[in-house]
């Protein structure tokens, strides 16, 4: 018999013991590769185990990102916890579950049919056997592969799953207590600071080590190797002064550094490119003489910002090399380390601990392979590297800055017939997989070469053009991509990549060609998407907010809507925003309607949201990395977030789903959050804006060209 | 050259030797007593993560230097309550599960606390202004104001802080 499919993560991890263990009686142990990265995927893992092994959610403790124990999951991102790694749980429960019960139903001699579990009891006829998982565990065999043969329970019968559930780790961290990798102590742990390579290639001229002394006042050691400089000692906070002065002494040759120009995302327009088309080929000449329209979107560089810098800690003991980490995914870390290191892979352990939201690839990993190094030229010593706030704004990889022109031939009614999105970006995919890319590389002696110019695979959504298409009926619709191989900062994946420049682009510029042909946002949306999902998130979010056509523009006060599904293929969300518009932006309400197919924790999943939109709130408003004489946004005065007064009034529903897929929900509000607003201001200002961030000046500058 | 300093952490008096009296109260707190509840995001009192309550005033640790705390009464969020004890803003946080990453909930409490001390009826405005100090990247504030809506009028009607 042909084996069933099994989800991706269980077959890449077929162990059954990789993903469930019956420790002590009454306890479930699951083990997943997805982190917590304050998304809360820990708790929606335990409410799957939980309804897929018939046990209380009480019973389940999860291990997570271990590569001693956890399986191997790659890296918790692209929305995809749920849709693979949650049905990869289900299916692994499922599997064990039923192993138990074919073993009770041998043991009793009753008919599989017979059985079943309550509270990890099993039940014949629904009365009790005597037997239950913690009784029979050590009868039952794990170690065998899941075949993808269990049946994974319908939805209908699911308890835990789709209720709100409590947070697994709010209650420590409500207490303050010691959560996260910066809180961490190991015994004898040492205090380091790196002082930084300003770029690869540059290296270290002189360094005045009496004058880091004096600063440091407190005992410090350096520890040098190649162009890599670390300051090490007991004392945190002479390590920390020496870090901040270090950087006046010491003196670098080869250094080039991003200038003002290069932070502009039209810079990117005049680079070398890497080419190619995807989707209908160039509209023929028939689509001549028609109606065109284009217009040109750019956003600047973004920073993942985190709230604390990136932390790494690290001991290397008897030839073997331990390594925690807060980043997203430390099997692929642990592969970046053995490769740059040129360590066996067998002695090396990456672990998971929290650390502050990351939303992408920031400096996470980074820091532990900075730990890892210095680790290896200090043997025995526990080493503890955590970035300065400077550093981490300077040195993290950014989202890349990106143009999206869009380009319609449009028939009489105009409705597009044709369409371009022409897109120029930077690649979305730096992260340390993808060929040893840890920035301490470059400073090692012989650096590994830079990994080759790539994007993220199309495959797996894309990253410059993830949502470069619309979903919109239009006969032709193709995307131009540009990638630039080279650009002035390190660049890689923050939340939603892509998504959420080409959503802004996209949708901002269907509202343009609906205010072209006289019709109403909503209807002419509507009038353009057969697809019922898509459908149903704009209706309903239009509900909502009472969306009323032809409120009249330029009066300072303006609404816009705009929607997009994540990838082309994972969760829907359409987003209304109001907002005052003068000089300044001032959100006032928010609405939003999300479909993400099976809800595995939707108190959960509305904060998931939630925080997309307040992010992207943000992002629209007031970021942008700012260029001169290398990386100038080096605190939160130079790289402002939203205030808690700026933040508006957000009302947030999950549209009930026929589906039972779960879809994830941390990035899909980003696109269409940000085309509302830029409708939304539109909308008010009478005048558009195609630049971000709307900052002042741009406002000022749309204003007196009216 | 070591000194001593002697101040209140959270009700208890303590003595703190440090080899440079510039040494951040966020360090003493952390390295030096273990509480590790404060924590580091800036250095640069920019984002209200190191906030702990000195003499009931709310201020940020990270940059403010032992020598001018001595004498001084300190509360951090171990100080604000326990597991057994919450205080109701935890209670509230929880409810309202106001947390994302939860790497800024320390200093969010603790300036929260200190509104509440003051303003026992704030507006959603006042909440939103007096949160203003601190950073939340991770997009939490309307749970957060609402639990602290909650918190006070549970304090208003006699809640136990
Ligand atoms: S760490 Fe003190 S204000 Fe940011
Ligand atoms: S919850 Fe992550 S910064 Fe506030």
């Amino acid at each position: 018999m042909k084996a069933a499919v099994l989800p991706g993560p269980l077959a890449d991890n077929p162990v059954l013991s990789r993903w469930v263990s019956f420790p002590k009686p009454g306890k479930v142990a699951v083990s997943t590769g997805r982190v917590e990265i304050g998304q809360g995927v820990l708790t929606a893992m335990m409410q799957i185990a939980a309804d897929e092994l018939d046990v209380a959610p009480e019973r389940v403790a999860i291990q997570s990102g271990d590569t001693d124990l956890t399986p191997n999951e790659g890296y918790t991102a692209g929305s995809l916890s749920m849709q693979f790694g949650g049905v990869a749980m289900r299916q692994a429960c499922a599997e064990v579950r039923a192993l138990f019960l074919r073993h009770a139903a041998g043991a009793l001699g009753c008919k599989r049919e017979e059985l079943s579990v309550r509270d990890g009891s099993i039940l014949r006829n629904n009365a009790p056997t005597g037997h239950d998982y913690w009784t029979l565990s050590s009868a039952v065999s794990l170690s065998g592969n899941a075949t993808g043969d269990a049946i994974r329970k319908p939805v209908a019968e699911y308890k835990v799953v789709g209720r709100s559930a409590a947070r697994l780790d709010l209650a420590a961290k409500v207490f303050g207590e010691p959560t996260f990798l910066h809180d961490m102590v190991l015994d004898g742990m040492a205090h380091t600071r790196v002082v930084r390579q300003p770029n690869r290639g540059a290296s270290i001229g002189t360094v005045n080590e009496d004058a880091i002394r004096r600063a440091a006042k407190g005992p410090i050691e350096f520890v040098r190797h190649g162009n890599f400089l670390a300051i090490v000692g007991p004392d945190e906070t002479a390590v920390e002064a020496a870090g901040a002065a270090a950087p006046n002494h010491v003196v670098w040759k080869g250094v080039e550094q991003p200038s003002a120009p290069q932070q502009e995302a039209s810079w990117l327009l005049q680079r070398p490119s890497i080419d190619r088309t995807i989707g209908s080929p160039q509209p023929s000449a028939a689509a001549r003489g028609q109606q065109r329209y284009e217009a040109t979107y750019t956003r600047g560089h973004l920073a993942h910002a985190a709230i604390g810098p990136s932390c790494g800690l690290a001991v290397y003991r008897d030839g073997h090399l331990t390594v925690w980490t807060h980043c997203q995914g430390v099997y692929p870390l642990k592969a970046a380390l053995a490769k740059t290191l040129a360590l066996d892979p067998k002695s090396i352990s990456v672990r998971h601990v929290q650390g502050p939201g990351c939303y992408g690839h920031n400096g996470a990993d980074d820091a532990a392979a900075d730990a890892a190094v210095i680790a290896l030229r200090l043997p025995g010593r526990p080493i503890r590297v955590r970035w300065r706030r400077e550093e981490e704004f300077a040195f993290e990889p950014v989202s890349p800055a990106m143009v999206v022109k869009v380009r319609a031939v449009l028939d009489e009614a105009g409705r597009p017939v044709d369409w371009t999105a022409e897109i120029w970006s930077g690649s979305h995919s730096g992260r340390p997989g993808h060929g040893a890319n840890l920035l301490v590389a470059a400073a090692l002696p012989n650096p590994l070469p830079p990994p080759p110019p790539a994007d993220v695979p199309d495959a797996a959504g894309g990253g410059a053009v993830r949502n470069g298409e619309p979903l919109y009926d239009i006969a032709a619709k193709r995307i131009i991509h540009h990638l630039i191989p080279e650009t002035p900062v390190r660049t890689s994946a923050l939340r939603s990549l892509g998504a959420m420049p080409n959503v802004f682009a996209l949708e901002s510029f269907i509202d343009e060609l609906a205010e072209r042909a006289g019709k109403d946002p909503v209807q002419y949306r509507l009038s353009l998407l057969t697809d019922a999902r898509c459908r149903k998130v704009i209706e309903r979010v239009a509900e909502m907010a009472g969306w009323k056509p032809d409120l009249p523009a330029g009066t300072g006060r303006g609404r816009g809507i705009a929607f997009s599904q994540y990838k082309n293929r994972a969760a829907y969300a359409a987003v209304v925003v109001d907002l005052e518009a003068d000089e300044t932006i001032r959100l006032s309400k928010v609405w939003c309607a999300t479909d993400a197919g099976l809800v595995v924790n939707p108190d959960g999943a509305i904060n998931q949201l939630e925080g997309g939109i307040i992010q992207s709130i943000s992002w629209v408003l007031k970021e942008q990395v700012r260029f001169e004489n290398g990386v100038s946004s080096l605190d939160w005065l130079g790289y402002p977030v939203l205030r808690f007064s700026e933040v508006p009034e957000i009302h947030v529903e999950l549209v009930k789903s026929a589906s039972d897929v779960p879809l994830g929900v941390g990035e899909v509000t980003a696109g269409p959050t940000a085309a509302a607003i830029g409708n939304a201001v539109s909308h008010a200002l009478g005048a558009r804006i195609r630049d971000l961030p709307l900052t002042r000046e741009r406002i000022m500058a749309t204003l007196l060209a009216e | 050259m070591s000194k001593q300093f002697a101040l209140t952490v959270n009700g208890r008096p303590q003595s703190v030797t440090v080899e440079n009296e510039e040494t951040p109260l966020l360090d003493v707190l952390r390295n030096h007593l273990g509480l590790m509840g404060t924590r580091f995001g800036c250095g640069l009192e920019q984002c209200g993560c190191c906030m702990v309550l000195i003499d009931g005033e709310p201020e940020t640790s990270c940059a403010r230097p032992i020598w001018n705390v001595a004498g001084k009464s300190v509360t951090t969020i171990e100080g604000l309550g326990t597991p057994e004890r919450p205080h109701p803003l935890q209670t509230a946080f929880i409810e309202e599960q106001a947390c994302q990453c939860g790497y800024c909930l320390s200093g969010i409490l603790i300036s929260a606390k200190a509104l509440l001390d003051r303003n026992p009826s704030p507006s959603r405005a006042e909440i939103a202004a007096a949160l203003d100090d601190n950073i939340c990247r991770c997009g939490t504030h309307n749970r957060m104001i609402r639990a602290v809506e909650k918190a006070a009028a549970r304090l208003r009607q006699g809640a136990k802080r």
